[in-house]
């Protein structure tokens, strides 16, 4: 029985949840941390996405998104990155002195690249 | 004869300070406790209730009180010690306030932390907003039974905020504090049990439970006291028209920001090496670390040493401690005195 069969007869395939860290794509996060090195120190706290504008009318989360490079989840990145307006409240509040917005904006031109083949 | 007349002074009379004082004293030395408040006890004075285990704080105080009360200890209050210098021949000079030249054969050094002014995160709104306190001001209120907002009404929600001047870049404080979280739950569980009616949440980045039963108490204000804990670091407070508090989190664990109502915002507020502590490094040439504690000879095995022969390290001048660390922190820098002393 193939996928097809397989959805009329009241299956369906669904992709796995599984984070899998072995084939992931490291080449976001590379492009990254090697652009903005303050990228690494974040640790998880929110308090970008408290503050953030963008994170309290859309599903913009910063935090997430810096989850997202870590583990080369690509997929979910490509909407992620369109949402920030890099306003830089984030920046004023960040702990860790990440400098926030960059992130942002480099995760963006590494998904353009990606997008062109040339990451 | 062990050294009756060797004379140690002691640079500060809080916890460390007192501890090593009484030990000293009790072994025949001569000491002089030089302490720059107005009575020894240091911040422990302020204090209501000690974590994990509830205990009144006046217990600890008053076993100190009768540590300093032997006849070889004299206490010099309302003096700060300014300098510190050892002469060849092993000699120790130490500078007072109101230029007292002293003498000793070994000085302690133990001068302490001083508190975070949470002034310095404006965005939280400490001296600003009315119920927006401190962790010792909580403390005060226990003391005097009664927890209340500004205006005297009872509160229905208090939020406990976590890491006030530690863990965070924004104040040149990359260090943890140690002991904030364990007293933000110490709090919450007390403020349940006074007032069953009003809800209680925690806001933490990490839950540091690292000490003997910090993590037993933790698991007692979920199952017993239904404390309520959010992971992640309020960004800010304002206040809305009804005069309440209202802040902004990331709820990281649900991935969604989150603001909350409060009637009163306990700020857990850090450990900073105190300013006269880093006046008095200065002036004598101690090295501090990067925490802009002192820094020990050795982190490992010389935790009391200070790199210059004949002053000893004791307490929270090196690093943040609660006081049963410190208290021991204190009798190491005894023995490591006392091994100096009849080594010379």
């Amino acid at each position: 029985m193939n996928v097809k069969q397989a959805n009329k007869f009241g299956f369906s395939i669904n992709r796995s949840r599984l984070i899998d860290y072995d084939t992931s794509d490291r080449k976001v996060r590379e492009y990254v941390t090697l652009r903005e090195p303050s990228f690494k120190l974040c640790f998880a706290c929110g308090g970008c996405t408290a503050t953030c504008t963008a994170g309290q009318h859309t599903s913009f989360n910063l935090r997430r998104l810096n989850t997202y490079i870590r583990r080369g989840e690509i997929e979910p990145l490509r909407e992620e990155v369109t949402r920030c307006m890099l306003c830089g409240k984030c920046l004023l509040v960040c702990p860790r002195g990440v400098n926030t917005r960059n992130v942002v904006a480099m995760a963006a031109e590494a998904i353009r690249k990606l997008e062109r083949n040339e990451l | 004869m062990k050294g009756t007349q060797k004379h140690v002074i002691i640079a500060g009379g809080g916890v460390a300070g007192m501890e090593a004082a009484g030990a000293l004293a009790e072994m025949g030395y001569r000491v002089t406790l030089v302490e720059k408040g107005q009575d020894p006890g240091g911040h422990l004075l302020q204090w209501h209730a000690l974590f994990p285990d509830s205990r009144p704080a006046e217990e600890v105080k008053s076993y100190l009180r009768k540590r300093i009360g032997n006849h070889n200890i004299t206490v010099i209050t309302g003096t700060a010690v300014e300098k510190i210098k050892h002469h060849p021949g092993g000699t120790v000079t130490v500078n007072l306030s109101g230029s007292k030249e002293e003498k000793a054969d070994a000085v302690i050094v133990a001068t302490g932390f001083d508190l975070f002014d949470a002034r310095r995160k404006e965005e939280y709104g400490y001296g600003i907003y009315d119920n927006v306190i401190t962790a010792p001001e909580l403390e005060t209120m226990f003391n005097g039974g009664r927890v209340t907002k500004a205006d005297g009404s009872v509160p229905s929600r208090i939020g406990m905020i976590h890491c006030v001047g530690s863990r965070d870049e924004k104040v040149n404080n990359n260090h943890c504090s140690k002991v904030c979280c364990v007293t933000a739950v110490k709090q919450a569980i007390e403020l349940r049990k006074m007032m069953p009616a009003c809800e209680v949440f925690c806001f933490y980045m990490d839950m540091r439970m690292y000490g003997p039963y910090y993590e037993e108490l933790y698991r007692e204000s979920q199952e017993v006291h239904n404390v309520n804990f959010i992971r992640g670091k309020v960004s800010e407070a304002s206040v809305n028209i009804n005069n309440r508090l209202v802040i902004k989190v990331e709820d990281t664990l649900a991935g969604r920001p989150l603001k909350m109502e409060l009637d009163i915002m306990v700020l857990m507020v850090g450990m900073e090496m105190a300013e006269a502590g880093t006046k008095l490094a200065v002036a004598s040439g101690f090295r501090l670390g990067i925490n802009r504690f002192l820094e020990a000879g050795d982190h490992h095995y010389g935790n009391n040493l200070s790199g210059v022969s004949g002053v000893f390290y004791a307490g929270t001048c090196t690093a943040p401690m609660n006081i049963t660390d410190t208290i021991s922190h204190a009798r190491a820098a005894v023995a490591e005195t006392v091994r100096y002393l009849d080594g010379r």
